[in-house]
């Protein structure tokens, strides 16, 4: 086990520059949606003659950045040379993929605006699946890019990508600055469209001619954006028609979705829940939301949901939809969702209210001011008498809940099994550390498996479904909350896609864990085509195990980090608590597990999910009578 | 399928064009016409939109317009209480023998004769979609050699103006 450099000398340096003069207020996540123009530094600078770059590094300074993940390259070198003296830390990274799922990390633990920053060109496209991540997760991102200079734009110039082209359709909005005297005004309202309303990556593209140019920098800017005005406050009537249902259904289902999450709507959420007593499903982006322990919580819906929310949702009379957006993978076949529900659907986008599924109470607002107006409404309704007896519904979902619990059974084969490393990871430790996920099947294991209390304690990527998320994502997540314990959750095929930045965790003092759920395939694909394509194990073996190439606990050691394995049961616990005991490097911890563990209960993709399947060959028996 | 007609007011701004269509084509909508053109306001510019499609399809569409922070409103005309127009320039073959008959045909349609060449005439003509069908039917039987049209413009009839008071959304 080697010990790396925890950081280089300069870095530390200049951290520590930046700590004296502005102390970061670790552990405190902030609303996310706070819908004002970015906080202003004090004191404010009096205009100063600066470079466009200069003017980049103030406005970034002003609007409070704290840390930029990046990769210096031609186009945006100007800008790197302010960096050096700025109080803005920048933690650069090994690829730009890293740079922006990190930022994204950051932005989903701690509610605030994540930046990442590449090149033109490469270092740009390299930001693109972090991009469209973001905007499918609804994450505030800003991306700042060098681009070739003005008078080479559009000259297939060395470097040269559109960048701006490219991620039309996967950016809330995104600029091309024309002049550096547009800078402060384009990065205000960068930051402001990305945290605002319904979050979003925004894209800031920067040619190297205005990075270079003299400007004159003042703040704060004036905002212009006269066709930006998202809808905060719902409409009473619609408010009152919903608690108006909400008394009179027998059996209701609140679907809560990552849009409460992102409100900071989860202590109204809870008032809500408990003072009409209505059953709660949170999505995969909304764990966290309401807690996993309280008993209302029928736990997730959706292809790998449990029985019982499965059931809720599309058994329910009413679903109240709260900050969800009725996902293909919770709606399963959509003609058949949920058929005898009237839906109250609220969402700060207008744009997703009947756009998969009609709603008959429609409201446009944040979920914050939503739930606190429902609550007010759902009481006015209790206290002319009118509430609904919802003990048959419970009772058929309480029966639900403790015939087809989730579970697993222990492999065959003596294997260890994957969902005992998750559960027992949860369980060691605990509901305060932070939880990030790759993408397959142990995301869905470490949703069903580890239990959240607290919001922004589970990230992953769930719209996009990004292999490769989790490591650089547990790194932004551990930067922008350094007192808490962040775990990655990672495949071995998800860690071989972005594992490099292991290196920046170690290097830069980033003391990440990751919990390698290895069972030497691509687990997920492996287990549709044990499903689905009779055996035929088609390109999904990726010889970790047969070959042990990689070998994940040298590969570690090699990047910095400490690696242990643990290939028992016996071993789990002790594994987990020694790398809980290591806090001043990142830790890799390799657990080789059987190949043939599947995901269960599971809707298959594009049928119903009347047809959810409890276990390979099981589907559960409902008493339709009693509906 | 029925014609929509879109008045989308934008800001004056590069790229704004590539990100509305962008949001028709990426869901299958062929734009029937398009036309742009600055407003009383030059900072911002007005597309008319027309587009053929079932509602529930563009009722979406046009809540992803609105998503688009370029965009300040969207207004659908109702064919009934607003005004279309086109515009067409056509190149007819009109040699000594035909000529007295185009230029009947140009007077019938209140259409006027911008160009002349001893084979040709360019005409110019404004109306509504369906004028300019017939005009052309009438017109083929010379000899279209070259013809161009603008997209629609619209606007709606009264003295209500859609840049100014509340916005008015497709429902």
């Amino acid at each position: 086990m080697t010990r790396p450099t925890p950081e280089t000398l300069a870095n530390s340096a200049r951290r520590a520059r930046a700590a004296v003069e502005q102390p970061r207020d670790a552990d405190r996540p902030r609303a996310a949606a706070t819908p004002t123009v970015p906080a202003v530094r004090t004191p404010v600078p009096a205009p100063t003659q600066v470079s466009g770059a200069g003017s980049l590094v103030r406005s970034l300074e002003a609007l409070g950045v704290e840390v930029i993940f990046g990769i210096p390259g031609g186009s945006i070198l100007p800008a790197y040379d302010p960096l050096y003296d700025s109080t803005v830390r920048h933690i650069l990274v090994r690829h730009e993929q890293g740079a922006g799922h990190a930022a994204t990390g950051y932005a989903q633990a701690t509610g605030r605006v994540g930046v990442c920053v590449a090149t033109s060109g490469p270092g740009a496209t390299n930001l693109v699946t972090p991009i469209a991540d973001a905007y499918m997760d609804s994450v505030p991102l800003v991306a700042i890019t060098g681009q070739v200079a003005r008078p080479s734009i559009g000259t297939d110039a060395f470097q040269e990508a559109d960048i701006q082209g490219i991620t039309l359709p996967i950016t809330k909005h995104n600029f091309l600055v024309q002049s550096a005297e547009e800078l402060p005004r384009v990065l205000a309202e960068a930051f402001h469209l990305a945290a605002t309303g319904r979050p979003g990556p925004v894209l800031v593209d920067i040619p190297k001619d205005v990075l270079q140019a003299s400007t004159v920098f003042a703040w704060p800017p004036t905002l212009d954006l006269p066709g930006y005005r998202p809808t905060l406050h719902p409409h009473g009537k619609q408010i009152r028609e919903a608690a108006r249902l909400m008394a009179i259904a027998r059996r209701p289902v609140l679907y809560v979705g990552g849009g409460v999450l992102k409100a900071g709507a989860t202590d109204g959420l809870r008032q809500l829940a408990e003072l009409t007593g209505i059953p709660v499903v949170t999505t995969l982006m909304a764990l966290g939301a309401f807690p996993d322990s309280h008993p209302q919580h029928l736990g997730m819906p959706g292809m790998h949901g449990t029985v019982a929310a499965v059931y809720g949702l599309q058994k329910a009379d009413l679903i109240v939809a709260l900050g969800a957006r009725f996902d293909d993978r919770v709606t399963g076949q959509l003609g058949s969702f949920a058929p005898d529900a009237a839906v109250v659907h609220a969402d700060i986008d207008p744009a997703e209210i009947g756009k998969n599924r009609h709603a008959d109470v429609p409201i446009v607002g944040d979920a914050r001011h939503v739930i606190d107006e429902l609550v007010d409404a759902v009481a006015v309704e209790q206290s002319a008498g009118h509430r609904s007896d919802l003990d048959d519904w419970w009772a058929q979902l309480r029966d639900l809940r403790r015939r087809y619990p989730l579970g697993y059974e222990e492999p065959a084969d003596g294997t260890l099994s994957p969902q005992y490393v998750l559960r027992r990871l949860g369980e060691i430790v605990g509901p305060e550390a932070v939880y990030v996920a790759g993408v397959g099947q142990h995301q869905m294991w470490a949703s069903q498996f580890i239990s959240y209390e607290k919001p922004r304690t589970w990230l992953n990527s769930g719209g996009l479904g990004t292999m490769g998320y989790a490591v650089p994502a547990a790194m932004g997540a551990k930067v922008g909350r350094p007192e808490t314990v962040v775990w990655g959750i990672d495949g071995d095929g998800c860690f071989q896609m972005t594992s490099q930045e292991l290196a920046t965790c170690a290097l830069e003092g980033i003391p990440v864990k990751i919990a390698l759920i290895n069972n030497g395939n691509l687990g997920m694909v492996r287990q549709w085509q044990a499903l689905f394509y009779g055996e035929r194990y088609s390109n999904t073996e990726l010889g970790t195990h047969k070959h042990r190439i990689p070998d994940f606990v040298k590969l570690a050691e090699a990047l910095g980090c400490v690696g242990l394995r643990c290939e028992t049961a016996e071993d789990v616990d002790q594994t987990i608590e020694a790398a809980m005991s290591i806090n001043d490097v990142p830790v890799v911890i390799d657990f080789v597990v059987g190949k043939d563990a599947m995901v269960w209960p599971m809707v298959a993709a594009g049928t119903s999910n009347d047809e959810i399947m409890f276990a390979r060959g099981v589907r559960p028996v409902f008493d339709e009578d009693e509906v | 399928m029925t014609m929509h007609t879109l008045s989308v007011l934008v800001e004056n701004k590069p790229g704004v064009l590539a990100r509305v269509s962008g949001l028709f084509s990426r869901r299958g909508f062929n734009i029937g016409s398009l036309a742009v053109g600055e407003t009383e306001n030059p900072d911002v510019s007005r597309i008319t939109i027309v587009v053929n499609a079932d509602s529930s399809p563009l009722e979406q569409v046009t809540k992803q317009l609105n998503k688009l922070v370029n965009i300040i409103k969207i207004v659908e005309l109702d064919p009934q209480v607003s005004v279309a127009r086109e515009l067409l320039l056509v190149k007819v073959r009109a040699d000594r023998s035909a000529r007295g008959q185009v230029l009947e045909t140009v007077n019938l349609f209140r259409a006027r004769v911008v160009d002349v060449a001893p084979e040709t005439l360019t005409i110019e003509a404004t109306g509504t979609p369906d004028k300019l069908v017939a005009l052309l039917r009438d017109l083929e039987a010379f000899g279209i050699k070259e013809m161009v049209q603008s997209g629609t413009v619209a606007i709606g009839r009264g003295s209500r103006s859609i840049t100014a008071g509340p916005a008015l959304r497709v429902a």
